[in-house]
């Protein structure tokens, strides 16, 4: 109660004589300078990506209104095609995930820090960024050229670009470790790679899982573009659809795609859940 | 066949340049012996101990000569390089750390099949398949620490003196001639602990087996080690038998942090180490220890300074 007197008895003297700590200047124009950055990125982006066209969005509002006319009455009359397709995305995500996990491991291993000398993860893991850097349909394009229009050079064209990710994902699971059971398998006389396969790994393993499947569902995902470039997937027939302004199609395409990757997502998010 | 189961020369070792952890330690441990290393946090026991096992590499001297760590007559390190046989020779010193080091999502018997590790071949270790007989080496290794029935839980859920038990179990699979033991107590409490402490000394009494373990509590060194080593800021301040260690000295040996520690009262206790019968061990008959809890401004007129501490250094 002494208390609470004090502060409130403003015509005490004692508070006036209370200095305000004043932040520096740097912490004054932090946030200021941060927000002035934010804006000047936003304005040069603005012309030369005709940001100023968005208006036609209003405007030209008839053209959407065509495909969203569609959308109301998709047409299913090809069904078994497209899930026929969209089974074929999902095991084209299958595979590309399996590649990506059982080359990305050891890649993995190879680039943690705390398992590896810098001149070995240095090196790995400028290869990794270079594998994430390029898009999975640069290398659809680059795999179709190599084993020619089919599943095949999108499985390969998602296990490359994901080789690289799940490296960088393993691994960091892999340097987040306790060191001291790795420890405890080294006192007993045990050679490297056996304090990695049996301090490490077992370790890792709740979240590699959980990795992987992130990974696959991200793949089901990327996989139904694939077939844009001709790399297999519902991706061809969605493509086609849209440039012969087939739209009861390609609504009757996206809802099937939004339905099987919403499945997906749902039973891969309860496994995760179980893993963790 | 050398009866020095660890002997260190001039070993030093710093991880900031000027700032040694161990400022030339040399010393000796014979074949059975049971010697505790006690000295404040900080003091350096942590680094001897895993100097000592081949964990950490110690420095080299300007001239060379500097650094030598044998076991069982064998170099482990010398001058600053781990020998190539320090692989070889780890698996037969078993490492006991604070922290049990199991790894926490296997099962107890899996992790102490892991002390097969460094004698198995290579697919079969890598594969961690282990044969009936191994198994059953494990499972005896568990009845001897007493948590046979735990074989098939989980590391993690075990309670930390079983894990420490755990990990006990996996260096007698090892068949180590020399167990080191990283403050093995320290995170237990005091019944496990002493179940922990039975146990090495029993291993000690029973097999022979050469027990170097560093405590932080002193009152387990004077119980159970009939031998302690005294470090202080890097340096061997006693060695000798631990029945003659004063009060005055251990409170000056841990300085500021002496008011947490179980120190003995006024009479020195009389250490029994092998001879402490084992069925006094489970908590009946402990030695006679008071807490000097916050009264630290009474230890001058407790310890007066006629008792001088134990001769200091080599």
């Amino acid at each position: 109660m002494a208390n609470a007197k004090l502060v409130n008895d403003t015509s005490l003297s004692a508070v006036d004589s209370i200095e305000i700590p004043r932040p520096t200047f740097a912490e004054r124009w932090r946030n200021p300078l941060i927000l002035a950055a934010i804006a000047a990125l936003l304005i040069w982006s603005w012309g030369p990506t005709e940001m100023s066209n968005a208006s036609m969005l209003v405007t030209d509002w008839r053209n959407m209104a065509e495909f969203g006319s569609a959308c109301l009455s998709p047409n299913f009359y090809n069904w078994e095609d497209y899930v026929g397709a969209m089974v074929e995305t999902v095991q084209i995500a299958v595979w590309g995930t399996a590649l990506a996990v059982i080359i990305g491991v050891p890649f993995a291993i190879l680039s943690s820090a705390n398992v590896c000398p810098q001149w070995i993860v240095q090196p790995t893991r400028r290869l990794m960024d270079a594998s994430r850097a390029i898009n999975e349909i640069v290398f659809a394009l680059l795999f179709v050229v190599a084993v020619g229009l089919g599943p095949l050079a999108g499985v390969l064209a998602l296990a490359v670009h994901n080789i690289g990710i799940i490296a960088k994902l393993f691994s960091e699971a892999v340097e987040a470790i306790d060191p001291r059971p790795v420890e405890g398998i080294r006192a007993t006389g045990a050679s490297r790679l056996l304090e990695v396969v049996h301090g490490v790994i077992p370790q890792v393993m709740p979240l590699w899982s959980s990795f992987t499947l992130y990974r696959f569902e991200t793949n089901v995902r990327s996989a139904t573009v694939l077939g844009i470039v001709g790399a297999g997937g519902i991706g061809q027939p969605l493509f086609e659809n849209i440039r012969s302004f087939q739209y009861g199609e390609t609504a009757a395409i996206i809802i099937i795609v939004v339905v099987t990757v919403s499945i997906i997502d749902l039973i891969s998010a309860q496994l995760r859940r179980i893993l963790v | 066949m050398s009866d020095v189961a660890i002997e260190l020369r001039n070993v030093q070792k710093s991880f900031v340049k000027g700032q040694p952890v161990l400022k030339r330690v040399s010393l000796q441990i014979n074949r059975g012996e049971m010697v505790a290393l006690i000295g404040a946090s900080g003091s350096g026991k942590s680094t001897l101990i895993r100097a000592v096992s081949g964990l950490l590499r110690t420095d080299a001297d300007e001239n060379g000569r500097s650094g030598t760590v044998q076991i069982l007559g064998t170099v482990m390190q010398a001058n600053g390089r781990v020998s190539r046989d320090a692989k070889q020779l780890r698996s037969r010193v078993g490492i006991v750390f604070q922290q049990f080091n199991l790894v926490p999502r296997l099962s107890v018997l899996k992790n102490v099949c892991f002390g097969f590790l460094g004698r198995v071949p290579g697919w079969r270790g890598t594969l961690g398949r282990f044969t009936r007989r191994e198994k059953q080496q494990a499972l005896l290794a568990l009845r001897r620490v007493g948590i046979e029935e735990q074989a098939l839980k989980r590391g993690a859920a075990l309670s930390g003196g079983q894990q420490q038990r755990a990990a006990i179990a996996r260096s007698l699979v090892q068949g180590s001639e020399i167990l080191i033991a990283d403050e093995p107590i320290a995170s237990l409490d005091p019944s496990s602990a002493r179940r922990v402490m039975d146990i090495l000394a029993d291993l000690n009494k029973s097999d022979g087996i050469t027990v170097l373990v560093s405590l932080h509590q002193v009152e387990y060194a004077l119980g159970y080690c009939p031998r302690t080593i005294a470090l202080r800021d890097g340096e061997v301040v006693y060695d000798g038998p631990s029945d003659a260690l004063t009060p005055a000295f251990l409170s000056e040996l841990y300085g500021a942090e002496s008011e947490e520690l179980f120190l003995p009262g006024l009479e020195p206790t009389k250490a029994g180490g092998h001879s402490r019968p084992r069925h006094e061990a489970h908590g009946t008959a402990r030695p006679a220890i008071r807490v000097i809890g916050t009264r630290s401004h009474r230890l001058p007129s407790e310890y007066p300074d006629g008792q001088a501490a134990p001769a200091g250094g080599n």
